[in-house]
């Protein structure tokens, strides 16, 4: 079922092309990438966050008490995101890439907070 | 003037497409490119299970040192702004390629290796200096851990490291032009992986307090 479905639509996307290389180039190198200034924008908007993470290291400075914890895992999320969505071209990519790449991380955390949780990690 | 035979059949028609052109997908998408996307993916299993064990482990240091307390985060801090300074130059390398501007790819592709290169250094320094504190491998259960999870990633980056120079050479060849930047693109997606994996490492193994 799932065969022919694709067969299909392999067939439709033949059918709207008269030249199947060109359609297949449109896919390949169709999205825009960003240019260099803003992948440095990027790079500066990491850079400022790690030097924010590591700043909490020194307490001396300023205790972060019990937001420690939840600041630390949101600035590493935001880091993620960006090297994710803009270095890796999730942003502007197909979107089955991002699905291929989040279906293996929520498996990953799924799992491992399963096991985390049996053995008695969050008691 | 050949007339081209019409067929309404739909797998015929999806076989003549993708036989006529080689890089022609039945998805429209790069093949090599979803296939490094799946391996990433499946890469996400492997160092959750060694952070997942790390975690487990962190605080059994059977009444020896544990490697949370002889961590140098200003160290590691420099390091991890290292890699993820060749995060960007990687991306700027494969900017450089997509725009046909070879020496320039040439260029950042080396910049990129030579920061891969002062990070394992860094690593290397790192592991010493831990064996010079009573931490080696076999010393507890969390420093087996530790130094699984780090040097199975200090791995990742030296294959990088390999692969990078393996474009290098290609590009100093001639033989990395603008028409298959592809290459560099996918190399590239392994090397911000690595980068990102270093991410939650120096988070949830470096500067979350260990209990």
């Amino acid at each position: 079922m799932s065969e022919t479905t694709t067969t299909e639509r392999a067939a439709e996307h033949a059918a709207a092309s008269s030249d199947p290389s060109a359609d297949t180039e449109a896919h390949s190198e169709g999205h825009a990438h960003p240019s260099d200034w803003a992948y440095v924008k990027i790079a500066l908007a990491l850079a400022v966050i790690t030097a924010l993470e590591v700043f909490t290291y020194f307490e001396s400075v300023l205790d972060w008490g019990v937001a420690l914890v939840p600041s630390l895992l949101f600035m590493m999320v935001v880091k993620f995101y960006l090297v994710a969505t803009w270095f890796m071209h999730l942003r502007f990519d197909s979107k089955l890439f991002g699905r291929m790449f989040t279906a293996g991380l929520l498996l990953a955390v799924g799992v491992y907070v399963a096991t985390l949780a049996a053995s008695e990690f969050f008691a | 003037m050949s007339a081209e035979p019409v067929t309404t059949d739909p797998a015929a028609a999806a076989e003549a497409a993708v036989g006529h052109d080689p890089h022609a997908t039945s998805t429209g998408l790069s093949h090599t490119k979803l296939a490094m996307w799946v391996f990433l993916g499946s890469e996400c299993l492997l160092f959750g299970g060694l952070v997942s064990t790390y975690l487990l482990y962190a605080t059994r240091g059977n009444g020896r040192t544990l490697p949370a307390e002889v961590f140098d985060i200003p160290f590691t801090s420099v390091s991890s702004f290292v890699l993820l300074m060749s995060s960007l130059t990687m991306v700027l390398a494969l900017s450089a390629v997509s725009r046909g501007e070879p020496e320039s790819g040439r260029a950042w592709l080396l910049a990129t290796a030579l920061l891969g290169g002062v990070f394992l250094g860094g690593q290397v320094y790192e592991f010493t200096a831990f064996v010079r504190e009573g931490v080696g491998f076999t010393t507890s259960p969390a420093s087996s851990a530790f130094f699984t999870l780090t040097g199975f990633h200090g791995v990742h980056v030296a294959l990088g490291i390999v692969m990078l120079m393996s474009l290098f050479v290609r590009s100093v060849k001639g033989n990395l032009t603008k028409k298959n930047s592809e290459t560099v693109e996918i190399i590239g997606l392994y090397w911000h992986f690595v980068d990102i994996v270093w991410i939650f490492i120096f988070t949830v193994i470096y500067l979350i307090p260990v209990d």
